[in-house]
């Protein structure tokens, strides 16, 4: 299958300004057109690993980012996101555009795939079994995440959405760029000092903003569901001694479910593959502040 | 115009979809996305026994979105049940109109269709009641504007949308199917008593047959929105596919459409459902309503406007003249709902003293 690192710097922004560029996104199929230099760079770097499809392919989202035209167009350039022609966020500014198709992609994903029930969640597999680490922002929970599979040698799944498929129970991957936030973005490029990260995008709503690649490894294998292995809650809190507090399944079910995209939407069915979850992953309350005894932690799940 | 968009055919012949490769599936769920008849096309083609012949992907959209439709009708049945815990004691039923009438008695259109508020239609005389009642139960007025006040409750034919205040759900409150500025008026008192009652539905009636598509064409054929243009004339043609079984349909529909003086909007409804999902009419229901038809060059016009609008809106729909057509029809749709006078007045007044206030949802 040909990756989109065939392309040339000057094809990947021809097929985005022209035809649009069919990209494999694990699970799913993106078509993106854009004729905006950022998002080309960044995609050439970040996706370069990424299956390229034909301009015939079915494609379950279809995507635009250009920049809309009005006055403002030469004071302060913005971006736009059309879902298939219709736009559904506010503009933004024009360096945040690359973001912008990231969070853009996630809510498609998110808002439609509806035969999984979705975490805002990490996940990341180690042996056949995979961690979901379902966190508010600022918990720490992407740092960790980019931690465990830039160093950890866990598998990416995804940084930020969970899949439950809703016939088996069993994890569906989407490895995707990982989100790094302020700090965390220095803290990364010292911890995995081979990391490819996105230039950093500042004044985003979510603050300083970059991506880091997801390992090869983990998009050659986006095929490969994975079993829920562990439910685990982080928490990042400066100076604090590592602890690893069991959690009663019944806190798990609830605190997941108030972390799920579609879980009211999905009814009975959605209760149902939640249940699965914890009946089979224990739920952990975790709180950490170096990484390196984080990371020993879950090697240590992942033997047991 | 474009050749005939791929959902238009597939809407009329489902058995069309087994000969779709990858690019026409694609481009197939996107009008019907942009349509917002994604969950209808499912329904359409499980009821036609082709479901399990669509490729995984596309069919796994369609199970997206019939996952969220099952939700939907779920989720109206709750409402609607909380609408009539609501009027409990005031001795009127609910009388659900369109979208919520369609679920709540499982007929044709109802599955699968999405839509964000429910209609009611309660007496004007007991209106006061209504409102007070719902708004015990935590539905508030969303429009606060004086102005907007005054346009709801004295030119239209239904109170300002209300919000339930937790559950977020709409509810709009008509004594009427269109407002009292409007040249036509149809009775709301012989709707109201043509009635039927919901099975296992205690206090809840839709609109009789003939009624129901009267109003479903009114509806569609006054306004100047038609952003879910298709999906209302879908409504119509399945309607008429569902009840047209019954020959008595038929024979009462022309009538019954003379005496509530909606014969203009039926003659539009049945055209445009023929033209564009070869819905079969009667010739003898055509013949009368003969007299109902526009002057030969006004209807012209009308097929060139509404042959546009009522496409998905979506780029592969429709020419460069679509984005006129939608705008004659929006001031069509103004026109129709006021005398001119008053329309002016109006428009004026959105147009100057409205923007000096932070601005509300437009009215």
């Amino acid at each position: 299958m040909t990756a989109v690192a065939s392309l040339s710097p000057a094809q990947l922004r021809a097929a985005l300004a022209g035809p649009g560029l069919t990209l494999g996104t694990g699970r799913f199929t993106t078509r993106l057109h854009s004729p905006i230099a950022s998002v080309a760079d960044s995609i050439g770097l970040l996706y370069a690993d990424y299956p390229l499809l034909d301009d015939t392919a079915f494609a379950d989202f279809h995507l635009q980012l250009t920049r809309p035209l009005t006055h403002r167009r030469w004071l302060k350039p913005q971006v736009t996101l059309l879902y298939d022609g219709r736009s559904l966020f506010r503009p933004l500014p024009l360096d945040q555009a690359y973001p912008m198709f990231e969070w853009g992609l996630n809510w498609c994903v998110s808002s439609r795939a509806n035969r999984y029930l979705i975490v805002h969640a990490a996940v990341v597999e180690k042996n056949g079994r995979a961690a979901i680490l379902p966190a508010p922002p600022g918990s720490g929970k992407s740092t960790l995440c980019a931690a465990l599979v830039g160093r950890g040698g866990w598998r990416l799944l995804s940084d930020e959405l969970t899949m439950v498929r809703l016939d088996d129970g069993l994890l569906v991957p989407l490895p995707r760029p990982v989100s790094l936030k302020n700090g965390a973005i220095d803290v990364i490029r010292a911890y995995v000092p081979d990391a490819t990260l996105s230039p950093p995008v500042t004044d985003t709503v979510k603050g300083t903003v970059a991506h880091m690649k997801a390992p090869g490894t983990s998009v050659a294998r986006a095929g490969e569901t994975a079993l829920p292995g562990w439910v685990i809650f982080p928490r990042y809190q400066a100076g604090a001694e590592l602890t690893a507090q069991p959690l009663a399944r019944a806190d798990t079910f609830m605190e997941l479910a108030a972390n799920c995209f579609n879980y009211s939407l999905l009814a009975a069915a959605g209760f149902e593959a939640l249940a699965g979850v914890v009946e089979s992953a224990p739920g952990w309350r975790f709180t950490y502040s170096v990484l390196d005894e984080a990371l020993a932690f879950f090697d240590g799940l992942a033997r047991s | 115009m474009n050749d005939v968009p791929l959902l238009l055919q597939a809407l009329r012949r489902p058995a069309l979809v087994v000969t779709l490769d990858d690019a026409a599936w694609d481009l197939l769920l996107r009008q019907a996305g942009a349509a917002n008849l994604m969950a209808t096309l499912g329904h359409l083609l499980d009821e036609h026994g082709l479901f399990a012949r669509v490729p995984a992907r596309p069919r796994e959209h369609l199970d997206w979105a019939g996952m969220l439709a099952r939700r939907h009708r779920q989720a109206v049945r709750w409402e609607v049940r909380l609408i009539r815990q609501a009027l409990d004691g005031l001795g009127i039923p609910v009388l659900l109109l369109k979208g919520a009438a369609y679920s709540i008695t499982g007929l044709p259109p109802g599955r699968g269709r999405l839509f964000s508020d429910i209609d009611i239609l309660v007496p004007e005389a007991r209106l006061a009641e209504a409102e007070a009642a719902l708004m015990l139960a935590g539905w508030a007025a969303t429009h606060h504007d004086a102005y907007d006040q005054r346009y709801y409750r004295e030119w239209m034919h239904e109170l300002p949308p209300m919000q339930h205040l937790r559950r977020e759900s709409m509810i709009d409150v008509h004594h009427a199917i269109l407002p009292k500025t409007a040249s036509a008026r149809p009775d709301s008192a012989l709707l109201r008593a043509a009635s039927l009652p919901v099975a296992g539905e205690p206090e809840v009636r839709v609109l009789a047959p003939a009624d129901m598509l009267l109003h479903s064409a009114v509806h569609l054929f006054s306004d100047g929105e038609y952003r879910n243009g298709l999906r209302d004339l879908v409504d119509i043609h399945r309607l008429l596919e569902h009840f047209g079984t019954d020959a008595r349909f038929w024979a009462q529909l022309v009538p019954r459409a003379r005496q509530l003086e909606l014969t203009r909007p039926l003659f539009y409804a049945l055209r445009y459902a023929a033209m564009l999902l070869g819905t079969n009419v009667p010739a003898g229901v055509t013949d009368e309503l003969a007299d109902a038809a526009p002057a030969p060059t006004l209807l012209a016009l009308m097929d060139a406007l509404f042959r546009r609008a009522l496409l998905p809106e979506h780029d592969s729909c429709g020419d460069w003249l679509s984005p006129l057509a939608r705008f004659l029809l929006y001031v069509r749709g103004n026109w129709l709902r006021m005398p001119p006078l008053l329309l002016a007045r109006h428009l004026f007044h959105k147009a100057t003293l409205s923007l000096r206030k932070p601005r509300q949802e437009a009215a």
